[in-house]
């Protein structure tokens, strides 16, 4: 899932603080599985900050509402009924979803309320961590399942590097050193002689090198 | 202020604070009338958004009570409760209203007397902190909306 966290209150309500209609509006996925602006943190972030309003003699009104997918046109129409209704939009979704409301919604100030972060899978209840950077050509099947791109410091494809220690990475002692990862993965799958065989210069212009990216499917574009 | 009674809300778990709340007054003792309990069916029910809107209605403070460590009837709600206290004062101190008008307090069942110590001193430490600030906009907005 795309991960997210919200914003610090204090630039949300300073984003906002000249309006006095507000539409808030969360996404039903990946920031609702990470807890960063699903409906309850819709209305949790509502209430917060219609406190500071209050607290400060102001008033502000909020619509709430959290779409099904806010990076799809279909599901961002839905706003259409009330886009006219406010002066400023709220966008708890990810940067993609922030960007649909911008593109059908082009007359209408639209503030993010989330740092977007990155792919990454829950490790346990609460805590979401890295796991794939989108490099456009997946490395998952040479290295045991184990991306050295996202989980690698320094994205080394044949590694580790000397800054691997007691299989923690020099970086952080909470960074575990994939490539021990990767090692302990192959010993375990009985391949270790894979870890021989090298992994040649990776080309970039799959990734971010080549500009923003785009895909098309020839049988479903319209 | 001098006139000034909170109003505070209680999420009293049924397992223990609720029926706390009742032996303390089987035991006939007495806590402020100032606490509002709403009965839930573990404090891990009470989810950040019913102790945010108590605070925004204008409840002066709020109390989670729940079951001793170790004790809560569905394993772990009160610790959930306990982290979503701390979770909810942070942003509490966020937008500059005071942490303590938020407080999670654990008992058992048959500690009457606790639980009406506890509402005690909880009312008296919300009395001293003054309204909730946010009761000048509320007023406001109500004004607003009767010449509207």
């Amino acid at each position: 899932m795309i991960t997210a966290e919200r914003k610090p209150l204090a630039e949300i309500i300073d984003s906002i603080d000249a309006y006095k209609r507000i539409l808030l509006v969360g996404c039903n996925e990946c920031v609702t599985v990470c807890a960063a602006g699903g409906r309850k943190e819709v209305a949790t972030l509502a209430s917060a900050l219609q406190m500071d309003f209050m607290k400060r003699g102001k008033h502000i009104d909020i619509r709430e509402m959290t779409l099904e997918r806010q990076c799809d046109p279909e599901y961002v129409e839905q706003l259409a009924p009330y886009i006219d209704q406010v002066d400023a939009v709220i966008s708890m979704a990810c940067g993609c979803g922030v960007q649909e409301v911008v593109r059908r919604f082009k007359a209408k100030r639209v503030y993010p309320a989330v740092n977007t972060k990155f792919m990454g899978a829950s490790e346990r209840p609460g805590v979401w961590a890295e796991r794939c950077h989108g490099c456009g050509n997946c490395l998952l099947g040479l290295t045991g399942g184990i991306c050295p791109i996202a989980r690698c410091s320094k994205s080394l494809m044949n590694g580790p590097c000397g800054g691997s220690s007691k299989g923690k990475c020099e970086v952080s002692s909470e960074i575990d050193c994939v490539w021990q990862l990767i090692w302990d993965r192959l010993k375990e799958l009985g391949i270790q002689d894979r870890y021989e065989d090298v992994i040649m210069a990776k080309d970039w212009s799959t990734e971010r090198g080549g500009g923003p990216r785009k895909i098309v499917r020839e049988d479903l574009a319209q | 202020m001098e006139n000034f009674e909170p109003v505070i809300v209680a999420f009293c778990c049924h397992y223990c604070a609720y029926t706390a709340a009742d032996m303390a007054g089987s035991m006939r003792l007495s806590y402020p009338a100032n606490v509002k309990i709403v009965r839930v069916p573990c404090s891990g029910k009470v989810d950040t958004i019913h102790m945010m809107k108590a605070l925004e209605k204008g409840a002066d403070g709020v109390m989670v009570a729940g079951c001793l460590e170790g004790d809560c009837h569905f394993k772990s709600g009160n610790t959930k409760a306990a982290r979503r206290v701390v979770f909810v004062k942070k942003l509490l101190e966020e937008i500059g209203i005071e942490a303590e008008r938020l407080a999670m307090f654990t008992m058992s069942a048959g500690m009457g007397t606790r639980f009406a110590q506890v509402a005690g001193e909880f009312t008296e430490q919300i009395r001293k902190l003054g309204p909730n600030p946010v009761r000048a906009g509320l007023k406001a907005r109500k004004a607003a909306e009767k010449v509207a």
